[in-house]
Protein backbone atom coordinates (compact mmCIF):
# COMPACT_ATOMS: atom_id res chain seq x y z
CA UNK A 1 0.00 0.00 0.00
CA UNK A 2 1.36 3.20 -1.51
CA UNK A 3 1.45 6.17 1.26
CA UNK A 4 -1.23 8.28 0.01
CA UNK A 5 -3.47 5.16 0.11
CA UNK A 6 -2.77 4.55 4.02
CA UNK A 7 -3.79 8.44 3.90
CA UNK A 8 -6.60 7.85 2.53
CA UNK A 9 -7.31 5.20 5.11
CA UNK A 10 -6.92 7.49 8.27
CA UNK A 11 -10.57 9.02 9.09
CA UNK A 12 -10.38 12.72 9.47
CA UNK A 13 -10.16 13.69 13.10
CA UNK A 14 -12.61 14.88 14.94
CA UNK A 15 -12.49 18.26 16.25
CA UNK A 16 -11.84 18.21 20.12
CA UNK A 17 -14.75 20.19 21.93
CA UNK A 18 -13.97 22.11 24.95
CA UNK A 19 -17.03 22.98 26.00
CA UNK A 20 -18.00 18.75 26.18
CA UNK A 21 -15.24 18.90 28.61
CA UNK A 22 -16.11 21.36 31.11
CA UNK A 23 -19.97 19.66 30.83
CA UNK A 24 -18.51 16.57 31.81
CA UNK A 25 -16.70 18.50 34.85
CA UNK A 26 -19.63 20.20 36.02
CA UNK A 27 -21.83 16.31 35.99
CA UNK A 28 -19.28 14.95 37.61
CA UNK A 29 -18.62 17.49 40.19
CA UNK A 30 -22.01 17.99 40.49
CA UNK A 31 -22.53 14.23 41.46
CA UNK A 32 -20.26 14.22 44.32
CA UNK A 33 -21.11 17.12 45.43
CA UNK A 34 -24.75 16.08 45.79
CA UNK A 35 -23.95 12.35 47.32
CA UNK A 36 -22.04 14.53 49.89
CA UNK A 37 -25.24 16.87 50.83
CA UNK A 38 -27.60 14.13 50.68
CA UNK A 39 -25.83 11.22 52.56
CA UNK A 40 -27.03 8.68 49.59
CA UNK A 41 -25.03 5.58 50.13
CA UNK A 42 -25.96 2.81 48.48
CA UNK A 43 -24.76 0.65 50.87
CA UNK A 44 -27.17 1.73 53.21
CA UNK A 45 -29.65 0.47 51.15
CA UNK A 46 -28.55 -2.46 50.34
CA UNK A 47 -27.84 -3.48 53.74
CA UNK A 48 -31.49 -2.80 54.20
CA UNK A 49 -33.33 -3.55 51.29
CA UNK A 50 -34.68 -6.76 53.01
CA UNK A 51 -37.31 -4.03 54.54
CA UNK A 52 -38.31 -2.36 51.95
CA UNK A 53 -38.77 -5.92 49.64
CA UNK A 54 -40.63 -6.88 52.86
CA UNK A 55 -42.54 -3.91 52.74
CA UNK A 56 -43.46 -4.50 48.64
CA UNK A 57 -43.77 -7.97 49.31
CA UNK A 58 -46.89 -6.99 51.73
CA UNK A 59 -48.20 -4.44 49.93
CA UNK A 60 -48.18 -7.74 46.68
CA UNK A 61 -50.79 -9.31 49.06
CA UNK A 62 -53.34 -7.12 48.93
CA UNK A 63 -56.92 -6.68 51.38
CA UNK A 64 -59.17 -7.69 48.44
CA UNK A 65 -61.93 -7.16 51.26
CA UNK A 66 -60.75 -3.68 51.69
CA UNK A 67 -62.13 -3.03 47.71
CA UNK A 68 -65.71 -1.54 49.20
CA UNK A 69 -64.22 1.05 50.94
CA UNK A 70 -61.71 2.12 48.75
CA UNK A 71 -63.99 2.42 45.48
CA UNK A 72 -65.88 4.97 46.48
CA UNK A 73 -62.97 7.11 47.86
CA UNK A 74 -61.67 6.70 44.20
CA UNK A 75 -64.29 8.16 42.58
CA UNK A 76 -64.27 11.11 45.44
CA UNK A 77 -61.27 11.20 45.00
CA UNK A 78 -61.90 11.28 40.85
CA UNK A 79 -64.68 14.11 41.29
CA UNK A 80 -62.36 16.22 43.07
CA UNK A 81 -60.11 15.72 39.93
CA UNK A 82 -62.98 16.64 37.19
CA UNK A 83 -64.13 19.78 39.53
CA UNK A 84 -60.74 21.14 39.82
CA UNK A 85 -59.85 20.56 36.16
CA UNK A 86 -63.19 22.66 35.11
CA UNK A 87 -62.59 25.33 37.50
CA UNK A 88 -59.11 25.94 36.54
CA UNK A 89 -59.72 25.73 33.31
CA UNK A 90 -62.56 27.89 32.97
CA UNK A 91 -60.36 30.78 34.65
CA UNK A 92 -57.49 29.54 32.46
CA UNK A 93 -59.51 29.87 29.57
CA UNK A 94 -60.39 33.57 30.31
CA UNK A 95 -56.54 34.70 31.18
CA UNK A 96 -55.08 33.26 28.23
CA UNK A 97 -57.03 35.55 26.04
CA UNK A 98 -55.86 38.20 28.39
CA UNK A 99 -52.20 37.54 28.01
CA UNK A 100 -52.09 36.80 24.10
CA UNK A 101 -50.05 39.66 22.66
CA UNK A 102 -51.87 38.99 18.96
CA UNK A 103 -55.57 39.65 20.96
CA UNK A 104 -54.69 42.01 23.65
CA UNK A 105 -52.09 44.69 22.38
CA UNK A 106 -51.36 46.47 25.22
CA UNK A 107 -47.71 44.90 26.01
CA UNK A 108 -47.77 46.19 29.94
CA UNK A 109 -51.30 44.58 30.56
CA UNK A 110 -49.87 41.09 28.96
CA UNK A 111 -46.31 41.89 30.85
CA UNK A 112 -47.74 41.75 33.87
CA UNK A 113 -50.37 39.28 33.35
CA UNK A 114 -47.96 36.94 32.74
CA UNK A 115 -45.25 37.55 35.69
CA UNK A 116 -48.24 36.76 37.56
CA UNK A 117 -48.97 33.37 35.44
CA UNK A 118 -45.05 32.35 35.61
CA UNK A 119 -45.17 32.56 39.22
CA UNK A 120 -48.31 30.58 39.75
CA UNK A 121 -46.83 28.10 37.74
CA UNK A 122 -43.24 27.57 39.77
CA UNK A 123 -45.24 26.55 42.79
CA UNK A 124 -45.74 22.35 42.79
CA UNK A 125 -49.20 20.89 42.65
CA UNK A 126 -48.65 19.27 46.72
CA UNK A 127 -47.38 22.24 47.96
CA UNK A 128 -50.57 24.06 46.88
CA UNK A 129 -52.26 21.33 48.59
CA UNK A 130 -50.27 22.20 52.16
CA UNK A 131 -51.28 26.22 51.63
CA UNK A 132 -54.73 25.65 50.88
CA UNK A 133 -55.11 22.98 53.66
CA UNK A 134 -53.85 25.62 55.80
CA UNK A 135 -55.99 27.97 54.95
CA UNK A 136 -59.59 26.75 54.47
CA UNK A 137 -58.98 23.44 56.29
CA UNK A 138 -58.88 19.91 56.09
CA UNK A 139 -61.52 18.65 53.68
CA UNK A 140 -62.03 18.05 49.82
CA UNK A 141 -62.17 21.87 49.32
CA UNK A 142 -58.52 22.67 49.88
CA UNK A 143 -57.78 19.83 47.21
CA UNK A 144 -59.88 21.55 44.59
CA UNK A 145 -58.51 24.67 44.87
CA UNK A 146 -55.21 23.07 44.64
CA UNK A 147 -56.07 21.27 41.48
CA UNK A 148 -57.83 24.43 40.36
CA UNK A 149 -54.58 26.47 40.66
CA UNK A 150 -52.23 24.14 39.38
CA UNK A 151 -54.14 23.25 36.20
CA UNK A 152 -54.57 26.85 36.06
CA UNK A 153 -50.92 26.73 35.76
CA UNK A 154 -51.26 24.15 33.12
CA UNK A 155 -53.66 24.97 30.98
CA UNK A 156 -52.65 28.65 30.71
CA UNK A 157 -49.04 28.25 29.57
CA UNK A 158 -49.93 25.72 26.70
CA UNK A 159 -53.46 27.64 25.64
CA UNK A 160 -51.79 31.19 25.04
CA UNK A 161 -48.83 29.70 23.19
CA UNK A 162 -51.33 28.14 20.88
CA UNK A 163 -53.45 31.35 20.45
CA UNK A 164 -50.54 32.93 19.51
CA UNK A 165 -49.45 31.03 16.56
CA UNK A 166 -53.28 31.13 15.16
CA UNK A 167 -53.33 31.82 11.57
CA UNK A 168 -53.80 36.06 11.51
CA UNK A 169 -56.07 35.89 8.35
CA UNK A 170 -59.39 35.92 9.51
CA UNK A 171 -58.82 38.20 12.74
CA UNK A 172 -57.93 40.49 9.77
CA UNK A 173 -60.71 39.77 7.71
CA UNK A 174 -62.90 40.30 10.47
CA UNK A 175 -61.98 43.48 11.75
CA UNK A 176 -61.97 44.64 8.61
CA UNK A 177 -65.70 44.20 7.76
CA UNK A 178 -66.06 45.78 11.56
CA UNK A 179 -66.36 43.25 14.19
CA UNK A 180 -65.87 44.40 17.90
CA UNK A 181 -63.19 42.11 20.14
CA UNK A 182 -65.84 39.70 21.13
CA UNK A 183 -67.12 39.11 17.34
CA UNK A 184 -63.22 38.88 16.49
CA UNK A 185 -62.49 36.35 19.63
CA UNK A 186 -65.69 34.38 18.98
CA UNK A 187 -65.70 33.89 15.04
CA UNK A 188 -61.99 33.92 13.94
CA UNK A 189 -60.14 32.97 17.46
CA UNK A 190 -61.98 30.08 19.12
CA UNK A 191 -62.93 28.16 15.76
CA UNK A 192 -59.29 27.22 15.15
CA UNK A 193 -58.05 26.32 19.04
CA UNK A 194 -60.66 25.20 20.55
CA UNK A 195 -59.66 21.87 20.01
CA UNK A 196 -56.43 22.74 21.60
CA UNK A 197 -57.83 23.89 24.48
CA UNK A 198 -60.01 20.23 25.11
CA UNK A 199 -56.60 18.61 24.44
CA UNK A 200 -54.96 20.94 27.49
CA UNK A 201 -57.51 20.06 29.53
CA UNK A 202 -57.46 16.61 28.98
CA UNK A 203 -53.98 16.26 29.63
CA UNK A 204 -54.30 18.72 32.82
CA UNK A 205 -57.16 16.19 33.77
CA UNK A 206 -54.41 13.11 33.52
CA UNK A 207 -52.52 15.11 35.50
CA UNK A 208 -54.76 16.06 38.08
CA UNK A 209 -56.00 12.37 38.70
CA UNK A 210 -52.53 11.60 39.81
CA UNK A 211 -51.83 14.89 41.98
CA UNK A 212 -55.66 14.24 43.23
CA UNK A 213 -54.77 11.20 44.31
CA UNK A 214 -52.01 11.90 47.44
CA UNK A 215 -53.55 15.58 48.18
CA UNK A 216 -55.65 13.51 50.62
CA UNK A 217 -52.00 12.55 52.36
CA UNK A 218 -52.21 16.20 53.83
CA UNK A 219 -55.44 16.72 54.63
CA UNK A 220 -56.74 17.96 51.47
CA UNK A 221 -59.58 14.85 50.59
CA UNK A 222 -59.36 11.93 48.24
CA UNK A 223 -58.11 8.65 49.06
CA UNK A 224 -54.81 10.08 50.31
CA UNK A 225 -56.11 10.36 53.51
CA UNK A 226 -56.77 6.40 54.07
CA UNK A 227 -53.29 5.96 52.32
CA UNK A 228 -51.84 7.71 55.72
CA UNK A 229 -53.81 6.33 57.86
CA UNK A 230 -53.47 2.43 56.55
CA UNK A 231 -49.57 3.32 56.42
CA UNK A 232 -49.15 4.77 60.01
CA UNK A 233 -51.10 1.41 61.48
CA UNK A 234 -48.52 -0.57 59.31
CA UNK A 235 -51.21 -2.32 57.03
CA UNK A 236 -49.41 -2.37 54.25
CA UNK A 237 -51.85 -5.00 52.56
CA UNK A 238 -54.73 -2.01 52.61
CA UNK A 239 -52.09 0.52 51.17
CA UNK A 240 -51.07 -2.11 48.36
CA UNK A 241 -55.23 -2.14 47.77
CA UNK A 242 -55.62 1.04 47.66
CA UNK A 243 -52.51 1.74 45.18
CA UNK A 244 -53.41 -1.20 43.14
CA UNK A 245 -56.89 0.48 42.50
CA UNK A 246 -54.79 4.34 41.94
CA UNK A 247 -52.88 2.02 39.53
CA UNK A 248 -56.00 0.81 37.58
CA UNK A 249 -57.95 3.84 37.45
CA UNK A 250 -54.78 6.38 36.56
CA UNK A 251 -53.65 4.17 33.79
CA UNK A 252 -57.42 3.87 32.51
CA UNK A 253 -57.87 7.66 32.67
CA UNK A 254 -54.81 8.21 30.91
CA UNK A 255 -55.12 5.82 28.46
CA UNK A 256 -58.79 7.31 27.44
CA UNK A 257 -57.54 10.87 27.59
CA UNK A 258 -54.80 9.87 25.56
CA UNK A 259 -57.08 8.16 22.87
CA UNK A 260 -59.41 11.11 23.03
CA UNK A 261 -56.59 13.79 22.44
CA UNK A 262 -55.43 11.65 19.62
CA UNK A 263 -58.65 11.44 18.10
CA UNK A 264 -59.48 15.30 18.38
CA UNK A 265 -56.26 16.15 17.15
CA UNK A 266 -57.18 14.22 13.73
CA UNK B 1 -82.74 48.06 -2.39
CA UNK B 2 -82.03 44.36 -3.35
CA UNK B 3 -81.51 42.40 -0.32
CA UNK B 4 -80.89 39.19 -1.94
CA UNK B 5 -76.77 40.40 -1.67
CA UNK B 6 -77.18 40.52 2.42
CA UNK B 7 -78.10 36.79 2.43
CA UNK B 8 -75.64 34.72 3.79
CA UNK B 9 -74.97 30.95 1.93
CA UNK B 10 -76.04 28.28 4.96
CA UNK B 11 -73.41 26.94 6.80
CA UNK B 12 -72.40 23.33 5.43
CA UNK B 13 -74.12 20.69 8.03
CA UNK B 14 -72.66 17.80 9.30
CA UNK B 15 -74.89 15.64 10.81
CA UNK B 16 -72.42 12.86 12.00
CA UNK B 17 -70.18 15.80 13.60
CA UNK B 18 -73.02 17.78 15.47
CA UNK B 19 -74.49 14.90 17.29
CA UNK B 20 -71.02 13.62 18.27
CA UNK B 21 -70.34 17.20 19.55
CA UNK B 22 -73.54 17.52 21.70
CA UNK B 23 -72.89 14.26 22.91
CA UNK B 24 -69.44 15.33 24.37
CA UNK B 25 -70.63 18.53 25.83
CA UNK B 26 -73.79 16.34 27.41
CA UNK B 27 -71.45 13.80 28.90
CA UNK B 28 -69.32 16.51 30.06
CA UNK B 29 -71.94 18.20 31.74
CA UNK B 30 -73.25 14.92 32.85
CA UNK B 31 -70.04 14.32 34.56
CA UNK B 32 -69.42 18.00 36.05
CA UNK B 33 -72.76 17.66 37.79
CA UNK B 34 -71.84 14.37 39.08
CA UNK B 35 -68.80 15.44 40.52
CA UNK B 36 -70.76 18.03 42.00
CA UNK B 37 -72.96 15.61 44.17
CA UNK B 38 -71.49 14.01 47.52
CA UNK B 39 -68.55 16.13 48.27
CA UNK B 40 -68.55 17.95 51.43
CA UNK B 41 -68.26 21.84 50.70
CA UNK B 42 -68.46 22.58 53.65
CA UNK B 43 -66.12 22.80 56.58
CA UNK B 44 -64.49 25.69 55.21
CA UNK B 45 -62.64 27.47 57.99
CA UNK B 46 -64.24 30.78 59.30
CA UNK B 47 -61.15 32.26 59.46
CA UNK B 48 -59.65 31.22 55.80
CA UNK B 49 -59.81 34.89 54.17
CA UNK B 50 -57.84 36.27 57.31
CA UNK B 51 -54.92 33.29 56.89
CA UNK B 52 -54.89 33.40 53.41
CA UNK B 53 -54.21 37.16 53.76
CA UNK B 54 -52.01 36.38 56.21
CA UNK B 55 -49.87 34.49 53.82
CA UNK B 56 -49.74 36.94 51.20
CA UNK B 57 -48.92 39.59 53.80
CA UNK B 58 -45.75 37.09 54.58
CA UNK B 59 -44.93 36.62 50.97
CA UNK B 60 -44.50 40.89 51.04
CA UNK B 61 -42.81 41.14 54.74
CA UNK B 62 -40.32 37.68 54.14
CA UNK B 63 -38.47 36.62 57.35
CA UNK B 64 -35.26 37.87 56.45
CA UNK B 65 -33.24 36.54 58.69
CA UNK B 66 -34.37 32.88 57.76
CA UNK B 67 -32.37 33.00 54.68
CA UNK B 68 -28.86 32.79 55.93
CA UNK B 69 -27.93 32.32 59.41
CA UNK B 70 -24.98 29.57 59.24
CA UNK B 71 -27.02 26.33 60.92
CA UNK B 72 -27.46 23.99 58.09
CA UNK B 73 -31.52 24.58 59.05
CA UNK B 74 -31.47 27.88 56.72
CA UNK B 75 -33.11 28.55 53.77
CA UNK B 76 -30.09 28.55 51.53
CA UNK B 77 -29.00 25.28 52.72
CA UNK B 78 -31.79 23.78 52.54
CA UNK B 79 -32.87 25.04 48.75
CA UNK B 80 -29.40 23.65 47.98
CA UNK B 81 -30.18 20.52 49.47
CA UNK B 82 -33.20 19.95 47.48
CA UNK B 83 -31.40 21.36 44.30
CA UNK B 84 -29.12 18.26 45.04
CA UNK B 85 -31.84 15.22 45.69
CA UNK B 86 -33.05 16.69 42.41
CA UNK B 87 -29.85 16.55 40.16
CA UNK B 88 -28.75 13.38 41.85
CA UNK B 89 -32.60 11.58 41.72
CA UNK B 90 -32.30 12.84 37.87
CA UNK B 91 -29.11 11.38 37.36
CA UNK B 92 -29.70 8.21 38.75
CA UNK B 93 -33.33 8.41 36.86
CA UNK B 94 -31.22 8.62 33.34
CA UNK B 95 -29.46 6.11 33.89
CA UNK B 96 -32.09 3.36 34.73
CA UNK B 97 -34.31 4.97 32.05
CA UNK B 98 -31.80 3.92 28.83
CA UNK B 99 -32.48 0.12 29.17
CA UNK B 100 -35.96 0.72 29.61
CA UNK B 101 -36.25 2.89 26.76
CA UNK B 102 -34.86 0.57 24.68
CA UNK B 103 -37.46 -1.63 25.46
CA UNK B 104 -40.30 0.19 24.98
CA UNK B 105 -39.46 1.74 22.03
CA UNK B 106 -41.29 0.45 18.99
CA UNK B 107 -38.90 0.08 16.44
CA UNK B 108 -39.11 -1.94 12.91
CA UNK B 109 -36.72 -5.02 14.37
CA UNK B 110 -39.15 -5.66 17.73
CA UNK B 111 -41.57 -8.12 18.04
CA UNK B 112 -44.66 -5.87 19.27
CA UNK B 113 -45.40 -7.80 22.45
CA UNK B 114 -41.97 -6.65 24.06
CA UNK B 115 -42.26 -2.98 23.07
CA UNK B 116 -45.75 -3.59 24.42
CA UNK B 117 -45.11 -4.81 27.82
CA UNK B 118 -42.25 -2.14 28.47
CA UNK B 119 -44.48 0.55 27.91
CA UNK B 120 -47.07 -0.82 30.29
CA UNK B 121 -44.35 -1.43 32.81
CA UNK B 122 -43.81 2.04 32.14
CA UNK B 123 -47.07 3.56 32.75
CA UNK B 124 -47.35 1.45 36.17
CA UNK B 125 -43.88 3.12 37.10
CA UNK B 126 -45.41 6.18 36.53
CA UNK B 127 -48.79 5.81 38.20
CA UNK B 128 -47.06 4.68 41.29
CA UNK B 129 -47.60 7.43 43.77
CA UNK B 130 -43.89 9.47 44.19
CA UNK B 131 -45.02 9.68 48.24
CA UNK B 132 -45.80 6.73 49.09
CA UNK B 133 -42.13 5.29 47.31
CA UNK B 134 -40.66 8.15 49.44
CA UNK B 135 -42.17 6.93 52.78
CA UNK B 136 -40.85 3.19 51.43
CA UNK B 137 -37.48 4.40 50.80
CA UNK B 138 -37.71 6.40 54.45
CA UNK B 139 -38.54 2.93 55.57
CA UNK B 140 -35.52 1.60 54.05
CA UNK B 141 -32.80 4.00 54.18
CA UNK B 142 -33.92 6.49 57.23
CA UNK B 143 -35.66 9.66 56.95
CA UNK B 144 -33.56 12.22 55.13
CA UNK B 145 -32.45 13.47 51.42
CA UNK B 146 -31.23 10.18 50.75
CA UNK B 147 -35.10 8.54 51.01
CA UNK B 148 -35.76 11.57 48.43
CA UNK B 149 -33.07 10.81 45.62
CA UNK B 150 -33.75 6.99 46.15
CA UNK B 151 -37.64 8.25 45.42
CA UNK B 152 -37.37 10.23 42.80
CA UNK B 153 -34.58 8.46 41.12
CA UNK B 154 -36.80 5.21 40.90
CA UNK B 155 -40.54 7.48 40.12
CA UNK B 156 -38.31 9.46 36.82
CA UNK B 157 -37.60 6.59 35.53
CA UNK B 158 -41.22 6.77 34.50
CA UNK B 159 -41.49 9.52 32.33
CA UNK B 160 -38.01 9.73 31.38
CA UNK B 161 -37.66 6.40 29.93
CA UNK B 162 -41.25 7.04 27.88
CA UNK B 163 -39.55 10.59 26.42
CA UNK B 164 -36.52 8.37 25.70
CA UNK B 165 -38.34 5.58 24.09
CA UNK B 166 -40.26 8.36 21.98
CA UNK B 167 -36.98 9.78 21.31
CA UNK B 168 -35.43 6.65 19.53
CA UNK B 169 -38.35 5.76 17.81
CA UNK B 170 -38.47 9.34 15.87
CA UNK B 171 -34.50 8.16 14.96
CA UNK B 172 -33.99 7.81 11.12
CA UNK B 173 -32.89 4.69 10.07
CA UNK B 174 -30.12 6.25 7.65
CA UNK B 175 -27.31 6.55 9.80
CA UNK B 176 -27.46 3.07 10.82
CA UNK B 177 -27.67 1.83 7.68
CA UNK B 178 -24.47 3.72 6.76
CA UNK B 179 -22.57 1.83 8.86
CA UNK B 180 -23.80 -1.11 8.75
CA UNK B 181 -23.01 -0.78 4.84
CA UNK B 182 -19.38 0.14 5.45
CA UNK B 183 -18.95 -3.02 7.54
CA UNK B 184 -20.10 -1.42 11.05
CA UNK B 185 -20.89 -3.97 13.77
CA UNK B 186 -23.34 -3.93 16.04
CA UNK B 187 -21.53 -2.23 18.65
CA UNK B 188 -20.28 0.50 15.79
CA UNK B 189 -23.87 1.33 14.89
CA UNK B 190 -24.57 1.78 18.63
CA UNK B 191 -21.48 4.15 18.85
CA UNK B 192 -21.21 6.20 15.87
CA UNK B 193 -24.90 6.59 14.96
CA UNK B 194 -27.61 5.40 17.77
CA UNK B 195 -25.74 7.42 20.27
CA UNK B 196 -24.49 10.75 18.86
CA UNK B 197 -28.07 10.90 16.68
CA UNK B 198 -29.63 10.15 20.68
CA UNK B 199 -27.48 12.66 22.62
CA UNK B 200 -29.29 15.67 21.69
CA UNK B 201 -32.85 14.59 23.09
CA UNK B 202 -31.79 12.47 25.61
CA UNK B 203 -29.88 15.44 27.30
CA UNK B 204 -32.76 18.08 26.35
CA UNK B 205 -35.50 15.12 27.98
CA UNK B 206 -33.49 15.05 31.28
CA UNK B 207 -32.82 18.16 31.76
CA UNK B 208 -36.92 19.03 31.34
CA UNK B 209 -37.34 15.96 33.81
CA UNK B 210 -34.56 17.92 36.18
CA UNK B 211 -37.07 21.02 35.46
CA UNK B 212 -39.86 18.53 36.82
CA UNK B 213 -37.30 16.94 39.85
CA UNK B 214 -36.65 20.39 41.10
CA UNK B 215 -40.34 20.74 42.06
CA UNK B 216 -41.00 17.41 43.12
CA UNK B 217 -38.01 17.57 45.33
CA UNK B 218 -39.59 20.41 47.41
CA UNK B 219 -42.75 18.72 48.00
CA UNK B 220 -41.00 15.00 49.06
CA UNK B 221 -39.92 17.03 52.46
CA UNK B 222 -43.44 16.93 53.71
CA UNK B 223 -43.52 13.57 54.16
CA UNK B 224 -39.92 14.26 55.73
CA UNK B 225 -38.04 13.16 52.43
CA UNK B 226 -35.50 15.99 52.58
CA UNK B 227 -35.26 19.35 50.90
CA UNK B 228 -37.74 22.54 51.37
CA UNK B 229 -40.69 20.78 51.77
CA UNK B 230 -40.02 19.81 55.72
CA UNK B 231 -39.50 23.37 57.16
CA UNK B 232 -42.24 25.10 55.03
CA UNK B 233 -44.80 22.62 56.67
CA UNK B 234 -43.46 23.18 60.52
CA UNK B 235 -44.00 26.85 59.63
CA UNK B 236 -47.58 26.06 57.86
CA UNK B 237 -48.62 24.39 61.18
CA UNK B 238 -47.03 26.87 63.77
CA UNK B 239 -48.95 29.45 61.50
CA UNK B 240 -45.53 31.46 61.09
CA UNK B 241 -46.47 33.31 57.71
CA UNK B 242 -43.35 35.04 57.55
CA UNK B 243 -41.72 32.52 56.92
CA UNK B 244 -43.84 30.61 54.93
CA UNK B 245 -43.99 33.29 53.23
CA UNK B 246 -39.41 33.41 52.47
CA UNK B 247 -39.52 29.57 52.07
CA UNK B 248 -41.99 30.29 49.19
CA UNK B 249 -40.42 33.15 47.79
CA UNK B 250 -37.10 31.00 47.78
CA UNK B 251 -38.30 27.79 45.88
CA UNK B 252 -40.05 30.20 43.39
CA UNK B 253 -36.79 32.33 43.04
CA UNK B 254 -35.17 28.65 42.30
CA UNK B 255 -37.79 27.25 39.61
CA UNK B 256 -37.47 29.81 37.93
CA UNK B 257 -33.95 30.07 37.90
CA UNK B 258 -33.67 26.77 36.90
CA UNK B 259 -36.27 27.03 34.70
CA UNK B 260 -34.63 29.56 32.54
CA UNK B 261 -31.03 28.27 32.99
CA UNK B 262 -32.45 24.64 31.81
CA UNK B 263 -34.66 26.58 28.95
CA UNK B 264 -31.30 28.07 27.50
CA UNK B 265 -29.32 25.14 27.12
CA UNK B 266 -32.08 23.35 25.48
CA UNK B 267 -32.91 26.39 23.25
CA UNK B 268 -28.66 25.43 22.28
CA UNK B 269 -29.53 22.18 21.66
CA UNK B 270 -32.53 22.14 19.33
Amino acid sequence: MSKTEQDLLNLPKKKFNYMNLVWLIVIVGGLFVSINETNTHLSVLFANFSQFTDIFVQMCHPDWSYSSTVIPLLLETIKMAILGTVIGSVVAFIYSLLIARNIVKNKAVTGVLRVIMNIIRTIPDLLLGAIFVAIVGIGPVAGILALSVFTFGVVVKLFYEAIETIDPGPIEALTAVGANKLQVIHFAVLPQIMTYFISYVLYAFEINVRASTVLGYLGAGGIGLYLQQTLQVFSYDKTGTIIIFIIIAVVLIDYVSSKSREALMR
Amino acid sequence: MNTTYKLLPPKPKNTKKQVTTWLTVIVSIALIIWSCTGIDFGGIKATAGQIAGAIISGIFHPDWSYVYNGSGEDLVSQLWETLCIAFLGTFISAIISLPFAFWAAHTRHKKWYSSRSGKIVLAIIRSFPEIILALMFIKAVGPGSAAGVLALGFHSVGMLAKLFSEAIENLEEGPNEAVTSVGGSKVNVIMFSIMPNLMPALISNTLYRFDVSIRSASILGLVGAGGIGYPLIIALQYRQWNRVGIILLGIIVMVVIVDWISGQIRKRLV
